[in-house]
C-alpha cells in the first residue's frame, strides 16, 4: 500500500510551466495595460486571487463543516483537502498585497470609495463611509485573513501530530473532541468573513451604489461548488496514481453528491439574487444587472446559467456518472471554469466595462492553478496520506451509499 | 396471490444474517424476502434484488410537474387572461421560477410517494402475511418459499445450520388481501390448498 506520496516529475514540470505562464501573462499584462487600461490589469488580479484563495479555503471549510457534523466517509482522504487548505496562506498573502495595492494605490477604477472626493460629494458613499473606508477595510482585510490562515495551520497540524499517538480509546476521543472544537472556532469565522463582510468588502464594493444581502452566500456557494471539484481533482488524481487505497466508488459518490447539490444551492441564490431586484425594479439595484443582463455581458450572464446549473444538474443527475471517475474529472473541470467566469463577470462589468476575450485573465488563472498544484503537492508528501489514528478511519474504509 | 409454503428463520444479528442471505443464494434456494427492523446497507445487493427505478419515476414525475406549471401559467397569463400586472411583461419567466420549482417538488414527492406504496403493495386496508411479530421489533426473519424441488426439512437444517433459530414451516398467502393489521383476521384464503404443496 502507497501511503507517502511522492511529486512525480510530471506534475512538477507541469505546475512549473504553469506558473511561467501566469508570470509571463503579468508581465505583458504590465506592459500592454498602461495608464487608462491598468484597470484591466488590477481587475484580472483581484479576480484570480479571490477566487483561487475561496476555492482553497473552501477545503478548511470542509474539514471543519464535516468534522462538525461527526462524518466519518470523508477521513479516507482527509489529507487531501487539508493539503489544499494548505495553499491558502501563500494565496491569502497574494490577495492582501492586491488589494492593499487597490486601496492605498488609489486604484478609483475599482474601488471609487478610496477617492475621498467621491466619498465626500456622493451622499451614498457618505453614508457608507464608517463601513466603507480604507482603514475598516484593512483591519477587516488582515483580520480575516490571519484568522483563515491561523485556524487552517492549526487544523493540519492537528491532524499531523495525531499520526504519532498510540491508538487507543481515550486518544480516540481526544482527537475528536479537540478536532470539534477548532473545527467549531473556525466556522464562526468563515461565517462571519465569507458569510457575509469579506465578499462585501472585496468585490460588491466594485458597485459601491449597489448593495445585495445575497452577495455573500453567492460567493460562499460559488467558491464551495469549485473547492469540492478541486478536492475532488486531487482525489481522483491520487487515486489513479495508486495512492488512497481505502477510497472507492462511495467516495467519489458522496463527493458528486455534494458537487450536484451545490450547484443547484448555487443557482438558487442565483436566481434569489435576481428575481428580488427584477421583481421590485429599483433602479438604485437594477443599476448592478443593467451591464449583466442588458448590456454586453448578456451572453456572459446566461452561459454562467447554462456551465454552472444545468450542466452539472443533467451531468450528475445519473448515479453512474458520479461513481465514474473520468465523469467526475470531466464535470470537475467543467464546475471550476464556470465558477472562474463567474468571479470574471462579477468584477469585470463595474470595473473595466467592456467584454474583451479573457486572454489575461485566463492566463493569470491557468498561474493560479499551477501555484496551486505545486503548493498541494508539495503538501501532500508531508504527512502519511491516511491518517491511521483517526477513530473513524474504519466507517470511511466501509462507507457504502 | 396464491398461497404457499414458507419455511421461516429467526435471527438475532445482522452479522450472521448477512452470510447467511449469500449462503441461501448460493445454495439456489428461492428467497421470499427478509425482514429486517432497521433498513441494512447493501442487503438489497446480497439479496439479489435489482436496482430500483423509482428515482426514475421521480424524474418523470418531475419533469410533468415543470411542464404543467409552465404551460398552464403561459396559458393563463398570455391567452386566456392577459393582464397587466405592475408593467411586467405577459411572459415573466423570473416570477413563474418559483411556482415551477414548487409544482416540480410536488409532482415528484407526491408521484414517489404512490409509487412507492404501489411497488410495496402497502395501502390502507390492504394487508399482508405478517410471518413473525417480532420481524420490524427486534428480530430479523428470513422466509424462504418451498418449490417442488426443495425439502421443507432440508432447508430447516440448513437455516439452523446458518445460525437461525425457531425456524418453523408456514403456510401463507404470498400477496395482499382487502383487511385491517389492527384486527385479527385470518386470511379469507386460509382454507385453499397451497399452490406449491
Amino acid at each position: 500500500m502507497k501511503d507517502q506520496f511522492v511529486v512525480p516529475a510530471r506534475l512538477k514540470k507541469t505546475s512549473f510551466v504553469l506558473m511561467g505562464v501566469g508570470l509571463l501573462t503579468l508581465l505583458i499584462g504590465l506592459i500592454a495595460f498602461k495608464d487608462e487600461n491598468a484597470t484591466r490589469f488590477w481587475a484580472g488580479l483581484l479576480q484570480n486571487s479571490s477566487f483561487f484563495l475561496l476555492i482553497t479555503l473552501a477545503s478548511t471549510f470542509f474539514i471543519a463543516a464535516t468534522t462538525l457534523a461527526h462524518g466519518g466517509w470523508q477521513i479516507a482522504f482527509r489529507r487531501v483537502p487539508e493539503a489544499i487548505s494548505m495553499a491558502v496562506p501563500a494565496l491569502a498573502i497574494i490577495l492582501f498585497v492586491v488589494v492593499m495595492a487597490l486601496v492605498f494605490g488609489g486604484k478609483e477604477h475599482i474601488y471609487h470609495w478610496v477617492n475621498l472626493h467621491h466619498v465626500h460629494e456622493d451622499p451614498i458613499l457618505t453614508w457608507k463611509a464608517p463601513f466603507l473606508n480604507k482603514s475598516f477595510f484593512t483591519i477587516a482585510t488582515i483580520l480575516t485573513l490571519g484568522l483563515w490562515i491561523f485556524f487552517t495551520i492549526k487544523i493540519r497540524n492537528m491532524s499531523k501530530e495525531e499520526d504519532g499517538w498510540d491508538l487507543k480509546p481515550e486518544t480516540g476521543k481526544k482527537i475528536l473532541w479537540r478536532n470539534t472544537v477548532v473545527a467549531g472556532g473556525f466556522l464562526v469565522v468563515f461565517t462571519l468573513s465569507v458569510g457575509s463582510t469579506t465578499p462585501w468588502l472585496w468585490l460588491m464594493s466594485i458597485d459601491a451604489h449597489w448593495f445585495s444581502t445575497m452577495y455573500s452566500w453567492y460567493t460562499f456557494a460559488s467558491t464551495w461548488v469549485s473547492g469540492l471539484a478541486l478536492i475532488s481533482l486531487f482525489v481522483v488524481y491520487l487515486k489513479k496514481n495508486g495512492y488512497l487505497t481505502y477510497v472507492t466508488e462511495e467516495h467519489l459518490h458522496d463527493l458528486g453528491k455534494f458537487m450536484f447539490a451545490f450547484s443547484i444551492f448555487w443557482a438558487y441564490l442565483w436566481f434569489s439574487q435576481y428575481m428580488l431586484i427584477w421583481y421590485a425594479n429599483m433602479p438604485e439595484e437594477t443599476a448592478y444587472f443593467q451591464p449583466r443582463v442588458w448590456g454586453e455581458w448578456r451572453p456572459i450572464f446566461f452561459l454562467n446559467l447554462l456551465i454552472n446549473f444545468i450542466t452539472p444538474l443533467l451531468f450528475l443527475m445519473k448515479r453512474d456518472t458520479k461513481r465514474n471517475y473520468s465523469a467526475i474529472v470531466f464535470i470537475a473541470i467543467v464546475i471550476i471554469a464556470g465558477h472562474w467566469l463567474d468571479f470574471w463577470q462579477m468584477v469585470y462589468p463595474g470595473t473595466v466595462k467592456q467584454l474583451q476575450f479573457p486572454w489575461y485573465e485566463m492566463g493569470l488563472g491557468l498561474g493560479f492553478v499551477g501555484l496551486i498544484i505545486f503548493l498541494v503537492s508539495n503538501q501532500l508528501t508531508k504527512a502519511a496520506l491516511v491518517p491511521k489514528n483517526h477513530p473513524y478511519l474504519k466507517e470511511s474504509i466501509i462507507h457504502h451509499t | 396471490m396464491a398461497v404457499k409454503n414458507f419455511v421461516v428463520g429467526l435471527f438475532d444479528d445482522e452479522a450472521v444474517l448477512f452470510p447467511a442471505v449469500k449462503k441461501v443464494r448460493t445454495a439456489g434456494y428461492k428467497l421470499h424476502d427478509v425482514y429486517t427492523p432497521f433498513p441494512i446497507h447493501g442487503l438489497d445487493h446480497a439479496m439479489g434484488l435489482r436496482e430500483s427505478s423509482l428515482h426514475t419515476a421521480g424524474f418523470i414525475y418531475g419533469i410533468t410537474g415543470t411542464t404543467t406549471a409552465l404551460s398552464f401559467m403561459s396559458w393563463v397569463f398570455n391567452v386566456d387572461w392577459p393582464l397587466n400586472i405592475g408593467g411586467k411583461p405577459h411572459f415573466p419567466l423570473p416570477a413563474f421560477i418559483p411556482i415551477t420549482f414548487e409544482l416540480t417538488v410536488l409532482f415528484a414527492a407526491v408521484g414517489m410517494v404512490m409509487t412507492f406504496c404501489y411497488l410495496c403493495q402497502l395501502m390502507p386496508g390492504v394487508k399482508k402475511h405478517i410471518f413473525h411479530p417480532r420481524q420490524t421489533d427486534d428480530k430479523f426473519v428470513m422466509v424462504i418459499e418451498l418449490t417442488e424441488k426443495t425439502n421443507a426439512e432440508e432447508v430447516k437444517n440448513f437455516l439452523k445450520a446458518s445460525g437461525a433459530h425457531d425456524i418453523e414451516e408456514q403456510q401463507a398467502e404470498a400477496g395482499w388481501w382487502f383487511g385491517r393489521f389492527d384486527k385479527d383476521d385470518e386470511p379469507y384464503l386460509r382454507k385453499v390448498k397451497p399452490v406449491n404443496a
